[in-house]
């Protein structure tokens, strides 16, 4: 498939980099700017919390969504971008975190840590934000080099957070519509597939490569 | 030639806030927003407020049931609503309900243990009453909370007329079933297979719950009739239980010695009792009722006991432990 191109000069890169850097903080922009505007509806603060969780959803989904892109398409440059995007969905959920730790539990740990022991949807939502904290700060070169083949294992579980994120949003759905969940879970779901499948056909080609 | 009758229900002119203060409402709401905005505050909650302040003005008997809390905005209780009938999402009720409801003519069927049953036309069924205005809380089960002017007259009063049996010890309350009109009944939506509500939305009452002073049939709000997206054109408010209980869109009141079957008790038993008083000590299992949002305000605030109405209703249930019956 040749959608995008194979190479991207450096200068073209960096465009890139730049037009995805203000993508990403589009969305925010635009919740603090329908919070101050007061249109963001009849219930502002639930409003931007939920669209802050969206969004760090999607930005996640976007980032496992990076190394198969780059597969299919063979734009190899693709990969230059994932960093940006794992870090932005990582901002979105603390976003998410500290608007429901200010507005929701008027910023007390003590009434948030009660949540936490009580609700299983808000226990799978920390347990997502807590695992992704050492992905967060093992994202730079250094910490790469530092790590290297373990650095691979240990950024695999950006999957079970994936999981843990569309769980937590299905477990908040009070009745029937579960429609947005239900699609992240299948983007994710063709995501997860995609990676089983081709690491499975990459051990059977060591094997054969071994035999 | 055309007789217009006025019916005996709707609302007086004298009750509908004038145009003039209407407009200055508008007025000052547009120029405090800007001025918040200019401030760096949030003008969506500062007008909101604004409003209330000029609501003041209006001439309103006030029921002693009423609270002396600020009302919310028209605007905010017209179009954050809970009605499944149109959609889960907050803003589909004002979207589609005044599209597909038609509230008139309009009837309730009176069934069941009583001496006096039948279909009643909703002009015959109100006309002996008066219309008072109730400000009452209302505490969403979601957490959620406004304070909304109702106008509507007792329900105790309108059950009395049909003479229930001494067999009457429920009141059953359901809302419109015709898909015409409510066209969230019929479709299943893409993921019909999840649609599990088994329509018509049906609510009860245990019969003291229903003589209660409290418990209204409420016809309007700020002086105007009810909108469609609030449940016209008649709805119950039973403001210390969870909104959920305050059934809409009114066609039949029946009487019956066993509790009925509810809606949302059917639907997920564990999270939904028949019960629904509002307590902040029995947390819904997925998320506290010790806390909720007034709408229009940006912290949490401590939700009360029975709502706030303790007084008047706690004796309703003395012995009985409500964290088995919530």
């Amino acid at each position: 498939m040749a959608v995008l191109p194979a190479q991207l000069p450096p200068r073209a890169l960096a465009g890139v980099k730049v037009a995805v850097f203000l993508l990403c903080l589009l969305p925010a922009g635009l919740i603090v700017a329908g919070l101050l505007a007061g249109s963001l509806g009849i219930n502002p603060i639930e409003s931007m919390i939920r669209q802050f969780g969206e969004w760090a959803l999607r930005l996640l989904l976007i980032t496992l969504a990076v190394t198969p892109l780059r597969q299919l398409t063979g734009a190899a440059w693709l990969v230059r971008l994932r960093r940006m995007l794992g870090l932005f969905a990582f901002t979105y959920v603390l976003l998410h975190f500290t608007a429901y730790f200010v507005f929701e539990q008027s910023a007390r740990l003590g009434l948030v840590l009660e949540d936490v022991a009580k609700r299983p949807y808000i226990l799978v939502g920390a347990a997502a934000l807590l695992l992704l904290i050492p992905l967060a700060v093992t994202s730079t070169n250094g910490w790469m080099r530092r790590l290297g083949r373990r650095w691979k294992r240990l950024h695999w579980l950006v999957y079970p957070i994936a999981v843990l994120a569309v769980f937590h949003f299905f477990m908040l759905i009070k009745a029937e519509d579960y429609s947005r969940p239900l699609l992240y879970a299948g983007i994710l779901m063709v995501l997860l597939g995609y990676r089983l499948q081709r690491g499975a056909r990459g051990r059977m080609r060591r094997q054969r490569v071994h035999a | 030639m055309h007789v217009r009758i006025p019916r005996p229900w709707a609302i007086r002119e004298s009750e509908v806030t004038e145009e003039r203060i209407y407009r200055a409402r508008r007025h000052f709401m547009k120029t405090s927003a800007v001025a918040a905005l200019g401030a760096g505050l949030f003008p969506g909650l500062v007008a909101a407020r604004a409003e209330q302040q000029l609501d003041a003005l209006r001439p309103l008997e006030k029921s002693r049931f009423s609270t002396d809390e600020d009302p919310n905005t028209y605007e905010e209780i017209t179009s954050y609503n809970n009605f499944y009938e149109y959609g889960t999402g907050k803003e589909d009720p004002a979207r589609l309900a005044p599209k597909y409801l038609k509230p008139e003519p309009w009837s309730v069927e009176i069934t069941g243990e009583a001496e006096v049953t039948g279909s009643f036309a909703l002009e015959d069924l109100l006309k002996p009453h008066a219309l008072e205005e109730r400000i009452y809380r209302l505490r969403c089960v979601e957490a959620w909370s406004m304070v909304i002017p109702w106008v509507g007259i007792p329900l105790a009063d309108v059950i009395k007329r049909f003479k229930p049996t001494s067999r009457a010890k429920y009141v059953k309350l359901t809302t419109l079933l015709d898909p015409e009109q409510m066209p969230k009944q019929d479709s299943g939506g893409i993921f019909g297979f999840l649609s599990t509500i088994d329509w018509p939305y049906t609510e009860g009452l245990r019969m003291d719950e229903a003589m209660n002073e409290l418990s209204l049939l409420a016809v309007g709000l700020y002086g105007k009739e009810m909108p469609a997206q609030n449940g016209a054109p008649i709805r119950l408010v039973v403001p210390w239980k969870y909104g959920f209980k305050s059934v809409k869109s009114i066609v039949s009141i029946h009487f019956q010695e066993t509790q009925p079957n509810t809606t949302w008790n059917d639907l997920a038993p564990n999270e939904y009792g028949f019960y629904a008083n509002v307590n902040p000590e029995v947390d819904h299992p997925r998320w506290s009722q010790a806390r909720e949002r007034r709408i229009g305000e940006l912290f949490k605030r401590d939700t009360l006991m029975f709502n706030g109405y303790g007084e008047q209703v706690a004796s309703l249930y003395r012995g009985m432990d409500l964290s088995k019956h919530y």
